[in-house]
């Protein structure tokens, strides 16, 4: 069994968001960067499926050299290589592309990775590598195993959930509750250093979007508070002032 | 040329998160568009579209359909954006709406836009708006391809309602069986509540109501208020609540007209899942509290005391 895990990798949870270059680039100073939380459930989920499905996992990177401490930690955590493919990640569907070009190449059984990326959010990858690749895409999963070359997963839908089974090979975009995030031990540390990391260059892609500019949301107007003895002043405001019920 | 929009429905009745996707095509237009919607509805329902911005419903009437699976429906989808030379395809977000639009827009070479959260410029091109950083930014892009797929957030346009309704016709795609490769063996769903994501008001509890068993004053005010009851990560990771119950950064991303948090503190990943509220109010015994600084109106006071108050007040109010 071949596993590959995409990774992203985004600034931290924490991270205050400002922008410089007259709102065109991300401010990076004093920020930590980190494995797509998402992603980390989809690599932790690998990890514990690894030694019943005898499986090999491979950790895949679209991005710079910057990001190469980030897949260090994914070999840390568990995986057997690493795979990056050395490009500024444009868009999702140019991401998409680079990785369905590397999965039609070394045939995975599965390609993980979070339900989105929580710097663009979009949401995207999974669907279109699932596309590209013409095999199913499942997302957001919450629980998955693997019995006899079937996953059985649940999936999350408003309100509820869903059972589905669907026959590998398959992608899935991850979320919590698929498996707890895995720290690395200090031997998973020391091996990291050693596991193969391949640097790829790109395929030639198209993107579908051209970025314009970020904007920052308007700062919140000061607070109104208002005292507990006297709640009915809050459902007036709430009538009156803010006409939202 | 025209726009198709993707109804979705819960047990036979439209989403309003999808009438509100109508009313943003049809604005976006400016003319009547068309909506497609797969499943089990009455005519009756999808006809009553017309109401929001459809000039024409088509429907899939396959029981096979009435669960999403996402490849069927993205097959279906592309074929009816081939069919009537579709120049967008329109979505409200929704879990099935965010697995289905990324495999169209690769089915029919379409830019795709997530998290759209106001109408397209189109003085120059095609340009949205769209969340990122999970609320806390805003990117603008142009969708450089001819044809696009836009997932819109709620709230992203006002609703205008016409009165009209229209036409409902029959769709028959043309579907394979790989289509069906994802087997859904199971659906577990609560019934009757409101969904938390469509929810115009949501009344949401944290590790200050100290246990699952104090739950029904967060619900008494949500059924005083008609909304939808939600939680912080900690309640969930405890199982105090439903995981699709959380809110925040790893959890589901709220977008409701009010947003009442009850004991919760407010740490950064919750402030990220409904900071695209219009108006929060805030509950917590202590002033000191994060959340605070990012609400509209704030309450300091035990929960226990002020949000029964607060429940009969709004009770009497009506």
């Amino acid at each position: 069994m071949k596993i590959l895990v995409c990774i992203t990798h985004v600034p931290d949870t924490t991270s205050r968001i400002a922008f410089t270059d007259d709102n065109t680039k991300f401010d990076q100073a004093g920020v930590q960067f980190i494995i797509g939380p998402y992603d980390d459930y989809a690599l932790a989920r690998a990890v514990e499926l690894k030694e019943s499905l005898e499986a090999t996992i491979t950790v895949l990177h679209v991005g710079g050299a910057e990001a190469d401490p980030t897949i260090r930690k994914a070999l840390a955590i568990g995986a057997d290589d690493a795979i990056r493919v050395n490009a500024s990640a444009k868009d999702a569907f140019y991401v998409a592309q680079q990785i369905a070009a590397v999965a039609r190449d070394k045939a995975y059984d599965m390609i993980l990775m979070g339900r989105e990326s929580i710097d663009y959010n979009g949401g995207q990858v999974h669907g279109m590598v699932g596309a590209l690749l013409n095999i199913p895409s499942v997302s957001p999963v919450m629980k998955l195993d693997v019995e006899s070359g079937v996953a059985k997963m649940v999936r999350e839908i408003e309100g509820g959930t869903q059972q589905v089974e669907v026959p590998l090979p398959l992608v899935a975009g991850c979320q919590e509750p698929i498996a707890e995030w895995k720290i690395p031990n200090m031997r998973g540390i020391m091996s990291a250093r050693s596991k193969p990391m391949e640097v790829l260059e790109p395929i030639d892609a198209e993107e579908g979007t051209s970025f314009v500019r970020f904007e920052l949301p308007p700062a919140k107007a000061a607070i109104k508070m208002v005292d507990p003895n006297n709640v009915e002043e809050l459902v007036n405001l709430l009538k009156v002032e803010a006409k939202v019920i | 040329m025209s726009v198709i929009v993707f109804i979705e429905g819960d047990q036979g009745t439209v989403k309003s998160s999808s009438k509100e996707a109508v009313a943003y095509a049809a604005a976006m237009e400016q003319k009547p568009v068309i909506a497609i919607a797969l499943g089990t509805y009455s005519e009756e329902e999808l006809s009553a579209l017309g109401n929001y911005g459809a000039g024409q419903v088509l429907h899939v009437s396959s029981e096979q359909l009435d669960e999403g699976a996402i490849q069927a429906v993205a097959s279906t989808l592309a074929q009816a954006v081939e069919q009537h030379g579709a120049h967008t395809l329109v979505m409200a977000k929704s879990a099935l709406a965010d697995a289905v639009a990324a495999r169209v827009s690769v089915l029919i070479k379409a830019s795709l836009a997530s998290n759209v959260v106001a109408l397209p410029d189109l003085s120059d091109g095609f340009r949205v708006k769209r969340s990122i950083y999970t609320g806390k930014a805003f990117e603008e892009v142009n969708l450089t391809a001819e044809r696009r797929v836009l997932t819109i957030k709620k709230n992203a346009v006002a609703i205008t309602e016409t009165g009209n309704s229209c036409q409902v016709e029959a769709f028959d795609p043309d579907l394979q069986q790989d289509d069906f490769k994802v087997n859904i063996t199971a659906t577990d769903k609560a019934a009757g509540d409101v969904l938390l994501p469509e929810a115009d008001i949501v009344v949401s509890g944290g590790r200050g109501l100290k246990g699952p068993e104090n739950w029904q004053i967060v619900e008494d005010l949500a059924a005083a208020l008609g909304a939808a009851t939600a939680c912080s990560k900690p309640v969930s990771d405890m199982e105090w609540r439903p995981h699709h119950e959380h809110v925040g950064q790893t959890g589901v991303k709220v977008s409701p007209s009010l947003y009442i948090a009850v004991g919760i503190s407010g740490a950064i990943q919750h402030l990220a899942g409904v900071n695209s509220s219009k108006v929060i109010v805030v509950i917590n015994t202590d002033p000191e509290a994060p959340f605070f600084k990012a609400a509209d109106y704030g309450i300091v006071g035990d929960a226990f005391e002020v949000v029964p108050k607060l429940t009969a007040a709004i009770n009497s109010a009506k």
